[in-house]
């Protein structure tokens, strides 16, 4: 019971290998930064999940309600989610750079380019 | 009134200056109110170093927030010596960014330019001066994303591709800093630094605050390039641009590396980490590897600017050799060969931008008999070598000196011939570019090379010399760096 009450965890940790694994094996410049967002987002849904308290509510002051889920995981996450979309900005702009330069958005091609140079 | 306020401005004024700079438009205007600006984080870093020195420990509450709820910001005798470090670098290369990158990036970016170079200042200041936990993440992220855009403007493609590799390497980096922030938030439920330091104390072996110690320290060994997580090191300093990979060199390594101080001795605690935990095993192999692997694969680049990267991952390993020996005498020993470190890198990878300035190649073979062309800009090479190697009356024989003390107060004669060892290594690579220069004729077909103008000049000197005077003069970063250990200690009990 306990294994499935924490699904939550399990899901992150799931996330989190799937992504980096994607990063890792993938030679594909684009796969990769997916790989590396859904790496991201695995460590968004560790911090939402610590802000949960049982039985409460969004944190907004209202009558008949008193326990609140702690607001400050979201607003941390917040944070780190303008992090993690900025970085696949640039990751992406980097690719259509790299595009440009290569002709390819293979990691092999372009390593086999730059050996010949 | 001002002086009560110097830690917000250390990180406000370059992050007010950076839109400021692309706003302008002008590349001129750019670089003058960079330079500035610059030099204004300089002072107030000297002054925050100051304040320290005489009334210790500064603790700054942005908006008057009390401390564990608010962020703080936290000055200590090591802190301010990082901030000295990083505005100094900043101070000196800066001003020879103008003919550099005029050369190097394209008249439209330049603006940019100066702009991440602002914004990445502002990024490791910030690392350096807050005391709570997810400010690190957020300057770290700030710092890195402006180095992943700066190191793609070189104008080699493999820039792009360096860039890029930088870029997932360093994510995953701070990623996974994020995890251990998270974990240590869920087990004490505070960011800031000092609260978490008091609160961790009676859950120190549970295994969730063991979790997020090796998420810190491995997200941290891949941002300051402990080997083996140093790939993305070489090709982005080698394909940088010349102002950049100086910059680079001298400071973002240093203020990963600081972090990783700051969480083991203050936050977990010494006891924590080296007596509880197996660190000094798991910081000594792969340093240990780091030097020995660093310098023999330097000795075999065919481009002076990698080469002299992969001395930078081969230097990284002393630095943390010294912290994983976990006494005073090591740490201070590590504190200190983060500031020469960056006084030798500095002048040596400004000195090759002024070869490239003049023959638009740092190819070791491009630069045969470039010293008879180039006289200063090689004499400014060959004193930061020189410091490199550790030969005595340099900065660097002080960094190995207290090194080897350190080693020797544990008995441990074996390093100290391994690390004299090392030494050799480092001859053998600073060679191969002295003896190319020196001794060799100008291959045909090479046009005769002008030396760099006197804006270049100044700065590679300012460095080159300031290696020789903390030879000698060695109170100011032995002082603080013993200081520092000692504080650091006796945060952790």
């Amino acid at each position: 019971m306990s294994f499935l009450a924490h699904y939550n965890y399990w899901i992150v940790i799931l996330l989190m290998m799937l992504g980096l694994y994607i990063v890792v094996s993938r030679g594909n410049l684009v796969k990769k930064i997916v790989g590396l967002n859904v790496f991201q987002t695995s460590v968004f849904l560790l911090y939402i999940s610590i802000g949960k308290v049982e039985g409460g509510t969004a944190p907004i002051i209202e009558a008949g309600y008193s326990v609140y889920s702690n607001p400050l995981p979201h607003v941390l996450i917040l944070t780190a989610i303008v992090v993690g979309v900025a970085t696949s900005a640039l990751g992406l702009a980097l690719v259509v750079r790299i595009r440009e330069a290569y002709g390819t958005i293979e990691e092999d091609e372009i390593d086999h380019q730059d050996d010949d140079e | 009134m001002i002086a009560q306020h110097l830690p917000a401005l250390q990180i406000v004024l370059p992050l007010l200056a950076a839109p400021i700079v692309v706003l302008a438009g002008s590349a001129r205007f750019a670089w003058l109110f960079s330079v500035a600006v610059c030099w204004a984080a300089f002072a107030v870093s000297i002054g925050l170093l100051a304040q320290v020195m005489q009334g210790g420990e500064i603790s700054y509450l942005l908006g008057s927030w009390p401390a564990p709820w608010g962020i703080e910001l936290r000055v200590d005798l090591l802190n301010a010596f990082v901030l000295l470090l990083v505005t100094g670098t900043a101070a000196i290369v800066l001003p020879y960014a103008r003919r550099s990158v005029r050369i190097e990036i394209a008249p439209e970016q330049q603006g940019f330019f100066y702009c991440m170079l602002l914004l990445c200042l502002a990024g490791l200041l910030g690392i350096a001066i807050t005391g709570d936990a997810f400010n690190v993440f957020v300057f770290l992220e700030i710092s890195s994303l402006s180095t992943y855009a700066l190191v793609a403007m070189g104008r080699n493609r493999k820039a792009l591709t360096a860039a890029f590799q930088y870029l997932i390497m360093g994510t995953i980096g701070a990623t996974f800093f994020l995890i251990g922030v998270g974990l240590l938030y869920m087990m004490t439920g505070t960011l800031n630094m000092a609260d978490l330091a008091e609160r961790l104390q009676p859950l120190h072996g549970t295994r969730p605050v063991l979790a997020a110690y090796a998420f810190i320290v491995v997200g941290m060994a891949l941002k300051l390039a402990l080997f083996p997580l140093h790939l993305w090191l070489p090709n982005a300093y080698a394909y940088a641009p010349s102002v950049v990979t100086a910059f680079l060199a001298a400071t973002a390594t240093k203020v990963a590396i600081y972090v990783l101080l700051r969480f083991t001795f203050t936050v977990f605690g010494a006891d924590f980490a080296f007596a509880d935990q197996p660190m000094s095993l798991l910081l000594f192999v792969p340093a240990l590897l780091a030097i020995f692997a660093g310098s023999l694969v330097a000795i075999f680049q065919e481009n002076a600017k990698r080469l002299l990267a992969y001395s930078s991952v081969a230097q990284i390993g002393y630095m943390v050799l010294a912290i994983s020996l976990a006494t005073a005498a090591g740490l201070s020993a590590g504190i200190a060969h983060m500031f020469n470190h960056a006084l030798m890198k500095g002048a040596l990878f400004l000195a090759l931008g002024c070869v490239f300035y003049s023959i638009g190649s740092v190819a070791i073979r491009d630069m045969a008999g470039i010293a008879k062309e180039m006289p200063w800009t090689m004499a400014a090479f060959v004193m930061a070598g020189l410091s490199l190697i550790g030969v005595p009356l340099t900065a660097g024989f002080i960094s190995k000196w207290l090194l080897l003390q350190a080693a020797f107060e544990l008995g441990l004669w074996w390093l100290g011939l391994l690390i004299v060892a090392s030494s050799l290594l480092a001859i053998v690579y600073i060679w191969r570019v002295i003896e190319v220069a020196y001794f060799q004729p100008r291959p045909e077909g090479r046009v005769a090379a002008r030396e760099a103008p006197l804006s270049l000049l100044l700065p590679t000197w300012v460095f080159a010399l300031a290696n020789v005077y903390f030879g000698i003069e060695t109170s100011l970063p032995v002082t603080v760096a013993r200081g520092a250990a000692a504080a650091l200690f006796g945060a952790g009990g």
